[in-house]
């Protein structure tokens, strides 16, 4: 069958100033009809890139210098803006990763599908809502009427999703883009929204380029897959070879990095309990005027878990499942309405807020971003000294022991003196951990903390992570979405759901004989469950010293 | 609906805003020294105490502030201004003389800062670091730095002196007994040039505002969405940008009403237009006390309409904001 897109030894120029002068290097690509080739590849390896110079959506600055890109034979690098115009939306559709940012806040759903129509046909508005409506129905919205007049906000993030798939679709492209559409969505959403991109696909034939740098989406999505890695195609072939039998080294680095879905054998932890919750409950309240416009949300409703000393409690659930406010009553950051947090011999839900300011030392937490939680004024090692400074040491000794924390989290001990942004996102990441572990706590509560890291930074992140456990002697809560993750590093979970912990217990069990319904479903909706990433040795010791793995982009 | 009962939630939380501004101001005048029957006599040239005081009964001063501010408030409510012992007549008759020159020029000034602003923010923004963004950057920073009074002097010796294009001043020919649309067209003649003048400050805002706000909105992503449905970029900017980057515009508005206000008392004393501003100067200097409360009263209404308007626009213009 030949090719529908074709991308001839592409070659894309940075400006001058960049981390490297090319964005992409000599790249060729052919996408056929109905299929779906996955591009993967970590931050900065150029994946997104491709997308936009296919469609002539490349940043200021940046554009293609050599090479051909050919739709059914035409050029789209000679091209000019007019035409161009007639090619996007037309010929090629586009989904985005962030569907609530991807949609103009401030016009309808109907309305923003309803352009494609206004922008590319002559059809009359009566036909439009008509086309419309159909289009929704098509992505299975439930009261496509209702979601035509609805605003972006009005909807949820699967559903926007749908909304974009349905406006991408709507003048059936001979090819479909998407740019990593499922990686802002939750596990489950993420498991419909990618059934039904395959369903649309194979209905209309359409040729579907998906980029992600999620291998899980790539085993549950791909026909083809090409990996790219800064700026340059490393490795190209059908799915199931480049999955189960990868070639080339990074390929080989980035599966081994993936964390498999089956849990390792449990390790022994002491029968001592340091973090006991007892039937802990959050609420919020919205105020109003009038008793009807309040509204109450049930964060957390009659927690109970335990953690023992030394061990690793998971915390796994949805977006809006409650688990990062639990999380946060368990550091006092939010007082819990009820319920207490037994810290050893203390009940930390009753300490006054000066008393919770002496007992922080004890538990401390590391967040998600890696970005925002970091003051960007103030030098790394200050970051890391503050907390025992506050606690009545030095500032010298705080300090020195800084540079202690930083070589234990493996970072380079003379780097306290630089700034948060000269640091990559991974690196951040320990700088965040120094900061948890300077006032040596018993426990650590961890929001999160790979979520935003690139697959094999989140690897060594993990590995960090499991080494101090040992080394410390660290008992661990660890929030995370990712049930690949959780099954590494967490001895027991708890599955949380509408503000409710719905299922707990040894991870082993949970993830072998899951019990409540729901559990069920997560893990029926992780991607790529049927796949298991092959382990070759090698690979597993070279991602052990993978700092060129680092993106720089990060 | 949703609409509606913002309206009414802002429009209840602005009566205490009323209240305090009013108090505010009667007991900050109470600390100044000399009343409106000192500023009386002083005019006749002198006056023996017992008429001062009789005077001073006459116009309820002889009792103690908090009484005075408790009958004030009651006279409020019933919206009832008081009597300007200085103009000799009811203080809402004075005010309504002045109200409309202000009104209009307020309006027109503001509809031109607003119309103009963006016009050269969006046109700034799409030719951002090219020749035309610096040109309208650097006349905006011109615009902000000069002083509006010397902008009017400067507009009066040119077009009125010189030229003698315009008018110098004044809010209509007088004497001339235009009536209907002639009238009409002599006084937007006439207000021409204070328009200009209080307007440039505030056009130089609302173009700074205007450029930032449309190259942030550039910048997100749902315009990289239009951008890929194969909208033209004149269609993108219409469609999807500016009514986003208008958001940050109509918050301004509210914002700069009373600022607003206050720079037409100089625009007002340069041009001899007979509005609010002037009264307000004249009343300080009379120490005619009701006078001058009766116009903070008006002002406060005038921004407190303003951005009850603005508010609405607001909800209006963005389904995001809920009651």
């Amino acid at each position: 069958m030949s090719a529908i897109l074709t991308i001839d030894s592409l070659t894309v120029a940075l400006p001058p100033g960049a981390d490297r002068p090319r964005a992409l290097e000599n790249v060729s690509l052919e996408l056929h009809p109905n299929e779906i080739l996955c591009v993967v590849g970590e931050s900065g390896s150029g994946k997104s890139m491709t997308a936009g110079a296919i469609l002539g959506l490349l940043p200021d600055g940046v554009q293609a210098i050599a090479g051909k890109i050919l739709l059914e034979g035409q050029d789209l690098l000679t091209l000019d803006d007019a035409q161009m115009q007639q090619i996007r939306g037309a010929r090629i559709g586009m989904i985005f990763q962030e569907p609530m940012t991807a949609l103009n806040p401030l016009r309808t759903i109907g309305d923003q599908i309803g352009e494609m129509f206004e922008t590319h046909t002559t059809l009359r508005s009566s036909e439009i809502r008509a086309r419309v409506l159909d289009l929704l129905r098509d992505v299975h919205i439930p009261d496509p009427e209702a979601a035509r007049r609805a605003y972006p906000h009005e909807l949820s993030g699967g559903q926007r999703q749908r909304a974009m798939i349905a406006m991408a679709l709507a003048l059936e492209p001979r090819v479909l883009i998407a740019d990593e559409p499922t990686t802002a969505l939750d596990v489950t959403t993420q498991a419909q929204i990618l059934k039904l991109i395959r369903e649309l696909q194979q209905r209309k034939g359409t040729a579907v380029l998906f980029i992600t740098h999620d291998f899980g989406v790539v085993a549950e999505i791909a026909d083809r897959v090409a990996v790219m890695q800064k700026g340059l195609l490393v490795e190209e072939g059908p799915a199931i070879d480049v999955l189960n039998d990868p070639q080339h080294p990074y390929t080989r680095a980035l599966i081994a990095a993936v964390p498999p879905l089956v849990p390792p054998p449990p390790q022994m932890t002491g029968s001592e309990i340091i973090l006991r919750i007892e039937h802990v409950s959050k609420t919020y309240r919205k105020g109003g005027l009038l008793a009807r416009h309040r509204r109450v949300t049930h964060a957390v409703k009659d927690a109970n878990l335990v953690l023992p000393r030394g061990g690793t409690l998971g915390i796994v659930g949805e977006s809006g499942s409650g688990k990062s406010t639990l999380a946060r009553c368990m550091v006092r950051l939010l007082d819990p309405d009820q319920g207490s947090i037994r810290l050893g011999d203390t009940d930390l839900a009753s300490l006054s807020r000066k008393e919770m300011r002496a007992a922080t030392r004890r538990i401390q937490m590391v967040y998600q971003d890696p970005f925002a939680s970091l003051n960007p004024r103030r030098k790394a090692g200050e970051l890391v000294a503050q907390g025992p400074i506050i606690h009545g040491e030095t500032r010298e000794r705080a300090l020195a022991r800084a540079k202690e924390l930083f070589a234990l989290v493996g970072l380079d001990p003379d780097s306290t003196e630089r700034y948060p942004h000269e640091f990559s996102g991974g690196q951040r990441q320990r700088i965040g951990l120094a900061r948890a572990l300077a006032l040596g706590p018993e426990v650590l509560v961890a929001d999160e903390p790979v979520s935003a890291l690139d697959v094999s930074v989140q690897a060594q992140v993990l590995r960090l992570l499991a080494d101090l456990r040992k080394r410390l002697g660290l008992s661990m809560v660890f929030i995370t979405h990712d049930l690949r993750v959780a099954a590494q590093i967490c001895d027991r979970i708890a599955v949380m759901k509408d503000g409710e912990v719905v299922e707990e217990g040894l991870t082993a069990e949970v993830f072998t004989a899951p019990r409540h319904p729901y559990t069920k479903a997560l893990l029926a909706s992780v991607p790529g469950r049927d796949w298991t990433p092959p382990v070759s040795p090698d690979a597993v010791l070279a991602l052990a010293d993978t700092r060129e793995f680092a993106p720089q982009l990060l | 609906m949703r609409v509606l009962l913002l309206a009414l939630r802002r429009l209840a939380a602005s009566l205490p805003t009323l209240f305090v501004v009013l108090a505010g101001l009667f007991l900050l005048l109470q600390l100044a020294p000399g009343d409106t029957v000192d500023a009386l006599v002083a005019q006749m040239g002198g006056g023996d105490p017992v008429m001062m005081e009789e005077l001073r009964r006459y116009y309820g001063l002889d009792v103690s502030v908090a009484v005075q501010l408790g009958r004030y408030i009651w006279r409020l409510l019933q919206l009832d201004l008081g009597f300007s012992a200085i103009y000799g007549k009811p203080v809402s008759a004075v005010i309504l003389e002045r109200l409309p020159a202000t009104l209009l020029l307020m309006m027109s000034a503001l509809s031109f800062a607003f119309a103009g602003g963006m016009a050269l923010g969006v046109l700034a923004a799409r030719k951002v670091n090219r020749w035309p963004d610096t040109l309208i950057s650097t006349l905006g920073l011109i615009f902000y730095a000069t002083p509006s009074f010397w902008f009017g002097l400067m507009g009066i010796v040119i077009f009125a002196v010189n030229l003698g294009w315009l008018p110098a001043g004044s809010f209509e020919e007088i004497g001339a007994g235009y009536t209907g649309f002639r009238r009409a067209l002599d006084i937007a003649w006439h207000l021409f040039l204070p328009t200009l003048t209080l307007a440039l400050i505030f056009l130089a805002t609302y173009l700074r505002i205007m450029r930032a706000s449309m190259l942030e909105v550039l910048n997100l992503e749902f315009v990289r969405t239009a951008r890929a449905k194969g909208l033209s970029p004149g269609r993108v900017v219409r469609r999807h940008v500016l009514r986003n980057a208008l958001l940050p515009m109509v918050t301004l508005i509210g914002l700069q009403a009373g600022t607003m206000l206050g720079g037409s008392i100089v625009v007002e004393s340069v041009f001899a237009l007979p509005g609010l501003g002037r009264l307000a100067y004249e009343s300080v200097v009379q120490r005619d006390l009701n006078t001058l409360l009766g116009i903070v009263f008006v002002s406060a209404l005038l921004v407190i309409a303003v951005n009850f308007i603005v508010d609405l626009l607001y909800a209006r213009l963005d389904p995001r904001i809920v009651t």
